[in-house]
């Protein structure tokens, strides 16, 4: 086709235009880089700032980051605590590279994982629950649930809500004859691992195979995050999955009630669930074998049965980390745990975020671990 | 003018104009072989660190329809490949018609007024992050199928074996719909492109000869276009393949091989995306590397089919003219 007059009128008018919006471009470019630049220099970085690197769990991750904004707030910036979620297991293996100065994990180390990074502490900084959270019409909170009905849906022996093993426990509830659909995570997970371990525990169908972060399921569709297995549960009805405490409350999901070992069916909540913290008679040393604590079943009449721990990893002696570990560092981050642990720091601000409070136990024993902390064998706290 | 053009420069010899020359001939010579470059590096790089699994599973891993992460670990790749393909195939049957009306609409069709603002909104529709059409996919599209969509295809169809089962508007048939609404600005895009590249003496000839409207666009412009199209096809194809955020939000993740479109299933893509992150046994990572490689090898083989195809309409084309 020949190019008319107008066409190149056109062209012309289309080229002027690009390059206004070039120098536009570049103009906003300066200004932006004058910005920052002259931020930087009204702004100077305070003296010796310290930056405490973690990563792992997701689960404490609003709580850590929480933590850490008012931490750099109350030190006046000198102390920035970057906690970056990514799971437990990438952060068990952060923390055996020593590429991070702490991780955070749901699980306890696992003998193999110990090995492999000896000294590391288990520091607990605050509890998970998990929650059956359903959704079924005419059914509001608390229908009565035990572990192994739990186990039959989510192997999917028991397929509709009114199964006489479900009704059994609810006498006098009207059920649905409806088809249950079991939501489970389909990424690998904490929530899961806690999840499947108070099922095996309870279940004896449920073997130990089906145990783990992430599960070969038999029935059920999977969501990414507690977000996805929440976004699924409300959406999809006659739906049931298991969510963190946290995110039913915060999207006020219906949640039933488990049986516990002192035959009470208990709701989820951040006293019951403090309660089966509680209730643990004695726990490993800080730098022991904690493989094989569980809260799970806890014992107490108030206790809710599907909790557990979740830890921060943090070496004995810090010279282990390597010449990234200064004494401020270690200085900071022994100062930092031990805020995180009290409730005249951290734990204070764990109830708005619902995550349970530690227990005057629990805290006794993280005093004990952040004491045996040293540099270069110095200890830090005294 | 051109602001930026001479206009009395021409012949006079400038040092910047003869320095332009071989840098720029050098650099676009080694951004070309840099990409060639690069897909052999990330072949090699994939290869080697999927030894581990290719190793314990070997062609086991092509053919097993098991993946359990926990001991004993086993590791196959067949319910996500079927996932990938069907999801796939649900997306150019749903997307590429609507893409072809769309543009055929722009191109020979539409009020010259209304092309313009029409088209920068099916451009917008590519400018949505995957992760909005995957939340869209959970709280608006995938009741809606659930509601409206699934049991009136069930009650017509319901005899069929891919729509029978428990439709809860979590499943491949959803995801579909979300990959095809994710395709079509794409390959609306590059059609309309290829029909405008139509001459008008093609339309000409045909409205002389008597043809209507869609005769001649049926006869004179798409099978002019065919192969442009087809092209716009297998792009659209190629991010429905690759696709993640929106279909594990939709999909339902299940490892499943099942003929229902209604039941849940899973893609590479997708699977890759839930579990790398988190996974820590060396076997495992080593397997979903390898599950990877596989999909870059299934995009690779569409990608040649795609050619021999365009290639064989194209001769085809020439042997009736």
């Amino acid at each position: 086709m020949a190019a008319t007059p107008e066409d190149k009128e056109r062209l012309r008018r289309g080229s002027r235009r690009h390059v206004g919006i070039v120098v536009a471009v570049i103009v906003i470019a300066l200004v932006l880089v004058a910005v920052a630049v002259l931020a930087g220099l009204l702004n100077p970085a305070p003296a010796q700032r310290v930056t405490l690197l973690g990563s792992g769990a997701t689960f404490p991750y609003p709580l850590i980051t929480k933590w850490s904004s008012v931490y750099g707030n109350e030190t006046g910036g000198r102390v920035q605590v970057n906690y970056q979620g990514g799971g437990s297991g990438a952060g068990i293996q952060a923390i055996t590279a020593k590429t991070v100065d702490f991780a955070g994990s749901d699980a306890p180390l696992k003998p193999s994982e110990r090995a492999a990074a000896p000294g590391l502490l288990h520091i607990p900084e605050t509890i998970g629950a998990v929650t059956a959270a359903y959704n079924v019409a005419g059914l509001s909170s608390g229908l009565n649930l035990t572990g192994h009905v739990l186990g039959e849906i989510f192997l999917g022996k028991i397929t509709t809500w009114d199964h006489v093993n479900i009704s059994a426990l609810n006498p006098g509830l009207v059920l649905p004859s409806s088809t249950i659909t079991v939501v489970h995570r389909s990424d690998s997970s904490g929530t899961t691992f806690v999840w499947t371990s108070y099922l095996h525990l309870e279940n004896p169908g449920w073997n130990s195979t089906l145990v783990g972060k992430a599960i070969n399921w038999p029935v059920g569709i999977g969501a990414s995050g507690n977000a996805g297995v929440a976004g699924k549960i409300q959406t999809i009805p006659d739906s049931i999955g298991y969510v963190e405490l946290a995110y039913t409350v915060q999207s006020s999901m219906k949640v039933g009630k488990i049986r516990n070992p002192a035959g009470n069916f208990v709701l989820p909540s951040l006293a019951s669930t403090a309660a089966a913290a509680a209730s643990v008679p004695t726990f490993p040393t800080p730098s022991g074998d904690w493989n094989n604590v569980s809260i799970l079943d806890a014992a107490g009449a108030n206790s809710y049965p599907i909790a557990s721990f979740t830890y921060l990893l943090v070496y004995q002696e810090l010279n282990t980390i390597g010449t990234s570990m200064t004494q401020a560092k270690a200085q900071a981050l022994v100062d930092f745990l031990w805020w995180c642990v009290h409730d005249s720091g951290g734990q204070q601000y764990a109830a708005s975020l619902v995550y349970p409070p530690l227990p005057p136990t629990v805290v006794t024993l993280d005093e004990q671990a952040i004491r045996s902390i040293t540099f270069n064998g110095q200890t830090l706290h005294s | 003018m051109h602001p930026f053009r001479k206009s009395q420069d021409f012949g006079r010899p400038m040092s910047a104009e003869t320095l332009g020359d071989p840098l720029f001939q050098w650099f676009s010579t080694v951004v070309a072989f840099g990409v060639i470059g690069l897909l052999i590096l990330i072949t090699v790089i994939l290869s080697l660190a999927a030894q581990e699994s290719i190793r314990t599973f070997g062609l086991g891993f092509l053919s097993g329809n098991v993946w359990n992460p926990v001991p004993p670990l086993v590791f196959g790749s067949v319910p996500f490949v079927y996932g990938t393909l069907v999801t796939s195939a649900l997306a150019l049957l749903f997307g590429v018609p609507i893409s072809l009306g769309i543009a055929i609409f722009l191109s020979e069709l539409s009020p010259p007024w209304l092309r313009i603002p029409l088209t920068y909104i099916v451009e917008l529709l590519a400018a949505v992050p995957s992760v909005v059409y995957g939340l869209w996919g959970i709280f608006v599209l995938g009741p809606v199928m659930r509601v409206s969509v699934e049991p009136v295809v069930q009650d017509i169809f319901g005899f069929l074996p891919i729509f029978q089962g428990n439709a809860i508007g979590t499943d491949k048939f959803t995801a579909g719909v979300i990959l095809a609404i994710m395709i079509i600005p794409t390959i609306s895009a590059v059609s309309r492109e290829a029909l405008l590249a139509v001459p008008d003496n093609q339309r000409e000839a045909a409205l002389s000869l008597g043809a209507t409207r869609w005769e001649t666009t049926r006869v004179a412009v798409l099978r002019y276009a065919r192969a442009g199209i087809f092209g716009a096809v297998i792009l659209g194809l190629g991010r429905a393949v690759g696709e993640t955020m929106a279909v594990t939000m939709t999909i339902g993740n299940r490892n499943a091989i099942s003929i229902s479109l209604f039941d849940q299933g899973q893609t590479i893509a997708s699977w890759i995306a839930n579990n790398f992150l988190n996974a820590t046994d060396p076997l495992e990572l080593s397997a979903l590397i390898e599950l990877g490689l596989v999909l870059m090898l299934m995009s690779l083989l569409i990608n040649i089919f795609a050619r021999l195809m365009i290639g064989r309409v194209l001769r085809r084309g020439e042997g009736a003219a």
